[in-house]
């Protein structure tokens, strides 16, 4: 699947921006806007999001490859990953549109999906807009009728490691000399490198890294990248400045380890948005999010966040099938 | 922006965020936190401080030597306070003290026998793979320092949910 196959209009003739529709959905974009539109109950359904928010949670769906579970890109659209097909719907997890029908769901491909998104991105973000960048990073670029594009900014790889950054064969720690530069924000971070003394022989064998010198030099947000490898255990680091884009519904239980400063998180329930706790991690702290929640957070400032997954693939049916508990211990 | 300062905590300074409920039971997010932890922790104690299925995250309080260890997969230590030194040996009959069907971290009842791999020295932040086929020991003869461990639950980790978590 290619852009080619992508349903999109030529660009408009005053804001210079393609429309797509993909099922029966149709997006189209603004100055200001993303228009989501559909039809439910013989009704004609729009919805309104500010592109900028619409562009960093398209951002994260597509990088992440529609990541675990569903991408809430707000209270009424987004999407489920059901691993080779992804569900797209509006409304179907707002109870107020769902209770009235209001709401559509539609299954696709992988790929076509992907490729619609991918189109999107490409024809909706400007020269000088980085949707992965804090905003403080990034101005606002977003605004106004199209000009140019930014793809190597949306085109970056998220770097998914082997066993561990640095071990041969696997992919580099990050330098100045890679293109990973020191982050503003974490300036103060120390770029030490662990003192290693292999004996002959075994110098392939034995392997350290500064994981937060690493962290340090992330030119993305809300953006794991994969450090270290235990079978089907993930440890998914990453650094977050301003508001996760979107809201994670999570189709297992994950943790969070939050390794420096403080998110809070607001915790909803992932059939209906509504609200179940605010969790508040400072240095050092470690939680669960419970397979049954969506959840959001927000950092004041620049953090190190370790998101620890379990990649198993089996989970989702398990949890589905009410195999296992949504909070990962029970105590 | 450039003169921000990155809080990480440490084993003689750190505070615990919190939970505010509005609907919900506080014990499903199983919330500790890892200084605390390794303050009311012994001394390599493999405190859980999470689990998803058969895989944890262990808690390490590190002060003087621990025993020595292996596993039958690969586990990383991230070193979250004070140094810590590993001493690695390549085991000469390691699938006989590791199985591939036993998971989690081993205690070795002796000194391991084989070849000496290295040693690495890990500061704040550092990351070291602990490799399969390995023993290894931990040394910390400084200050009382905390480190996580990415493991998979064995004999030796220990879980005190009640005592660690909010409820």
């Amino acid at each position: 699947m290619n852009s080619s196959n992508v349903k999109q209009s030529k660009p408009h003739s005053i804001s210079g921006y393609k429309s797509f529709d993909l099922g029966s959905f149709s997006f189209r974009r603004d100055d200001y806007f993303v228009h989501v539109s559909w039809t439910a109950n013989n009704t004609k359904m729009s919805h309104i999001i500010s592109a900028d928010a619409f562009l960093r949670a398209l951002m994260r769906d597509v990088a992440w490859g529609f990541f675990y579970g569903t991408v809430n890109f707000d209270n009424v659209f987004g999407t489920t990953n059901r691993y080779g097909s992804v569900e797209m719907f509006a409304g179907t997890y707002n109870k107020d549109l769902q209770s009235q029908n209001l709401d559509l769901l539609e299954v696709f491909d992988t790929p076509i999906i992907l490729a619609t998104f991918k189109s999107i991105l490409e024809d909706w973000t400007n020269e000088g807009f980085d949707p992965f960048a804090a905003p403080a990073e990034t101005g606002q670029k977003w605004i106004g009728q199209k000009n140019g594009s930014n793809i190597e900014a949306i085109s970056r790889q998220r770097q998914v490691s082997q066993r561990q950054p640095g071990v041969p064969g696997d992919i580099e720690v990050r330098t100045d000399e890679n293109g990973y530069k020191q982050n503003r924000a974490f300036a103060d971070v120390s770029q030490s490198t662990p003192e290693i003394y292999a004996e002959p022989g075994f110098e392939e064998e034995v392997n350290a890294f500064n994981l937060f010198a690493f962290l340090s030099r992330s030119d993305v947000t809300w953006n794991p990248s994969v450090t270290s490898v235990c079978k089907e255990s993930l440890f998914c680091p990453t650094t977050e400045e301003y508001i996760l884009p979107i809201a994670h519904g999570n189709d297992r239980a994950e943790w969070f380890f939050q390794m420096s400063d403080q998110i809070d998180w607001a915790i909803q329930n992932d059939a209906t948005g509504q609200p179940r706790a605010k969790v508040i991690m400072k240095a050092g702290d470690i939680a669960a999010m419970p397979a049954d929640c969506r959840h959001t957070g927000y950092s004041p400032k620049r953090s190190m966040l370790l998101v620890w997954e379990n990649a198993n693939p089996e989970l989702p049916g398990w949890y589905a099938d009410g195999k296992l508990p949504m909070s990962p211990v029970q105590f | 922006m450039s003169n921000q300062r990155t809080n990480f905590g440490s084993f003689q300074s750190y505070q615990k965020g919190s939970i505010e409920i509005i609907n919900d039971d506080p014990k499903a997010y199983v919330f500790s936190n890892v200084f605390e932890v390794a303050n009311m922790s012994k001394p390599y104690e493999k405190v859980a401080v999470a689990m998803n299925l058969q895989y944890v995250i262990e808690t390490l309080r590190t002060e003087g030597d621990s025993s020595w260890f292996t596993a039958s997969h690969d586990e990383f230590v991230v070193c979250m306070d004070g140094e810590l030194e590993i001493h690695l040996v390549k085991l000469d009959n390691h699938e006989s003290i590791a199985p591939e069907d036993k998971e989690g971290s081993i205690m070795l009842d002796s000194e391991p026998v084989g070849k000496k791999m290295g040693r690495i020295v890990l500061k704040h932040g550092h990351q070291a793979l602990l490799p399969k086929g390995a023993a290894y020991k931990f040394s910390n003869s400084g200050k009382i320092g905390v480190a996580v461990l990415q493991t998979i639950k064995g004999d030796h980790t220990v879980e005190k949910w009640s005592d660690i978590c909010y409820s």
